[in-house]
């Protein structure tokens, strides 16, 4: 039976982690899934001139996000001859994953932690603490 | 300098003698140094206000051009504004209110396509719009109708409010349905395409009409974001930091310049150099502002709770039996009706452009959301501040005062230090409504002049002038054509949404039908 892997991305180092985790778990049937979520509300505000240019630049974000994060990332996993897929979605980081994670079905989220200060934490709240918060797949926080 | 408001010109809406427009003159105004404009403050006003004056006095008399009804002069764009909006409600079957329910639940984001995440949302549109409008017509506009045409004038306001809500709704769907996809992927809307490419749709006729109404739109909507949307901004947010360091006393007091200079950098520094973590800050705070003039309002108002039911005894009376109000009961109405008109800018026109840019396949949706924009710039912000005034009996029934400053002290009365955070709400409230204002006079131009890196240029320092010659000077007549211009924008526009409502009134029929047999698809 087929397995899948989320693996969280972002574009630090602490995703390279992530991933080297994640291939332990690899066998002949295992499928990773990179995801990259650009943080996004419905309900930020913003300029006239912004919204104007929104559709273009939402365009350029996805395409970034392909280019810089997900397509290095999926040829390193592809030489190793590891099955990949690839998302680039908008939204509230841990929302995003989890929604993805159910819909894929996937056995586990892999993520790596960011390591923030402590006030950081206080002041901006832990990306990965609201993932674990909200999953409904297994978790796992790679350091 | 500045010891006689101009808010009250804006309010007044006189009537100057006509005579012949000078192009010459006007071009000479534009490329006035700036340095002398800094020093010889008097000298150079009056020669302003000369070589603009017989262009200025013509427009305004034809815009304000007033009708007697009852013994009160009402200009005629105000009777075109109101006549607009209630024709609308009934046309739409008072679409203001029975949507209100669906509009909250676009707005909430219920209907919102997942595949769309990371677009314009209706939420966003809204704000932005929001943030263009909300601002010294709340503010400064409410004092003067309360002290003018006495509580009951509240009254007027709030139901004009209500119908403006229709008008909003024709325009706002129009702005999205006829939107034009630039090239570069960006979005441009708003009544000059709308006119242009509607007008051309419903009838090859009305082709060579619509683009006339086009053009002059963006004429007046050009003059507009000079005046209303720049130096009535500067000017009184000025006047309000004057009033807040002390007054005439104050050290600032004759240094409208300056306060113009720095104005302008900030705004230059958007709008020229790009830096747009400015903008995006001022889009941050301002609802904010927003949210905290409004719980201070609403904690004035409980503070003295029992003089709520007091003070709504006033206003119903006083809508209908007014004692002691120039005009009467048709001075009441007036003053209510025109406070709400210029606050919510319902039917001008320029909200159009600020929603056009959101994405949906529905252009109805944008409509239907932007119904809150009256509703919570009249009906909720405008009152709080109404009822803060009457509560604290803060008028001045003399009119010499200036807006902000009566609410202001109404404010001061309940809560020593809110003036304070009043003048820093007023400056980024102006701040913002520049910016919002920048943008549709911008659009405009190089609707007119074509979308070059020489004439969005022009056109960006040009606004950078006014900012500074509405904090330094006072020009009467430059701000009664300013104001004229921005009222002006709803004579093409009204009339082609009176050519384009069947379009709407089709699209909203089919809409609404779905929404009501359950069939719009819905994904929270």
């Amino acid at each position: 039976m087929s397995r899948t892997i989320l693996v969280g991305l972002d574009d630090s180092n602490n995703s390279q982690r992530a991933i080297e985790f994640a291939k332990q778990f690899v066998d002949d049937d295992t499928v990773i899934a990179l995801v990259f979520v650009i943080e996004w509300s419905r309900f930020s505000f913003s300029t006239v001139e912004e919204n104007a240019q929104r559709h273009k630049r939402r365009e350029e974000e996805l395409q970034r996000a392909h280019e810089m994060v997900l397509k290095p990332a999926a040829e390193h996993l592809q030489q190793e001859n590891i099955a990949v897929e690839c998302y680039a979605r908008h939204g509230h980081v841990a929302e995003v994953m989890n929604r993805l994670a159910v819909k894929l079905d996937a056995d586990m989220i892999v993520v790596g932690k960011r390591g923030n200060s402590a006030l950081a934490r206080k002041l901006f709240g832990s990306t990965t603490a609201s993932l674990v918060q909200v999953a409904e797949k297994p978790v796992v926080v790679v350091p | 300098m500045l010891t006689n408001p101009i808010c009250i010109d804006r309010s007044l809406l006189e009537l100057p003698r006509p005579k012949i427009m000078n192009k010459l003159s006007l071009l000479l105004f534009f490329w006035l140094p700036m340095p002398l404009l800094a020093q010889n403050e008097v000298g150079i006003d009056e020669r302003i206000n000369q070589a603009v004056q017989p262009m200025t006095d013509f427009i305004t008399s034809v815009v304000f051009a007033a009708i007697p009804i009852a013994g009160v002069d009402i200009p005629f764009v105000l009777i075109w504004l109101i006549a607009a909006a209630t024709f609308f409600t009934f046309y739409f079957r008072f679409v203001n209110l029975r949507s209100m329910r669906h509009s909250f639940q676009l707005i909430r984001g219920d209907y919102d396509d997942p595949n769309a995440v990371g677009e314009v949302t209706h939420f966003q549109a809204l704000s932005t719009a929001l943030s263009g409008t909300v601002g010294l017509g709340n503010i400064a506009g409410v004092a003067i109708a309360v002290s003018l045409g006495g509580p009951g004038a509240t009254f007027w306001m709030i139901l004009a409010g209500l119908l403006g809500m229709s008008s909003k709704f024709v325009e706002c769907t129009l702005g999205v349905k006829y939107r034009q996809e630039n090239a570069d992927g960006s979005v441009s809307g708003g009544p000059m395409y709308y006119l242009s490419r509607g007008l051309a749709e419903r009838s090859p006729n009305l082709k060579g009409l619509g683009k006339l109404l086009a053009v002059m739109f963006s004429v007046f909507c050009i003059g507009g974001s000079f005046g209303g949307g720049n130096m009535f901004q500067s000017n009184q947010s000025f006047e309000q930091l004057v009033a807040v360091t002390g007054g005439d006393a104050s050290r600032l007091a004759d240094k409208g310049w300056l306060y113009g200079l720095v104005i302008a950098t900030v705004v230059g520094m958007v709008i020229i150099g790009g830096i747009k973590s400015i903008a995006r800050v001022t889009a941050k705070i301002v609802p904010f502002m927003g949210i905290l003039y409004i719980v201070t309002g609403l904690v004035v108002i409980f503070m003295n709770f029992t003089q709520v039911p007091v003070a709504f005894n006033q206003i119903i009376t006083g809508a209908f039996s007014p004692e002691g109000i120039a005009g009467g009961f048709m001075g009441v109405l007036f003053q209510g009706f025109k406070r709400a008109a210029f606050s919510n800018e319902a039917g001008i026109g320029s909200a159009a452009i600020a929603h056009s840019a959101v994405r949906t396949n529905e252009p109805v949706t944008e409509g239907l959301v932007a119904l809150y924009e009256p509703f919570i710039d009249t009906v909720i912000v405008c009152t709080i501040t109404a009822l803060v005034i009457i509560i604290t009996g803060t008028y001045d029934p003399s009119g010499t005062a200036n807006g902000v400053a009566l609410t202001s002290t109404a404010f001061g009365k309940q809560i020593s230090w809110f003036p304070y955070v009043l003048t820093l709400a007023v400056v980024l409230f102006a701040l913002s409504t520049m910016l919002s204002w920048s943008y549709y006079g911008l659009k405009s131009w190089t609707y007119l002049f074509g979308d070059t890196k020489v004439t969005d240029t022009t056109y960006k320092l040009l606004f950078l002038v006014f900012v500074v010659i509405g904090a330094s000077m006072q020009l009467g007549s430059v701000v009664d054509f300013s104001d004229a211009m921005i009222f002006a924008m709803a004579f093409p526009n009204i009339l082609g949404l009176y050519f384009l409502m069947p379009v709407v009134r089709r699209e909203f029929l089919a809409y609404w039908e779905r929404y009501k047999a359950g069939t719009l698809p819905k994904y929270d």
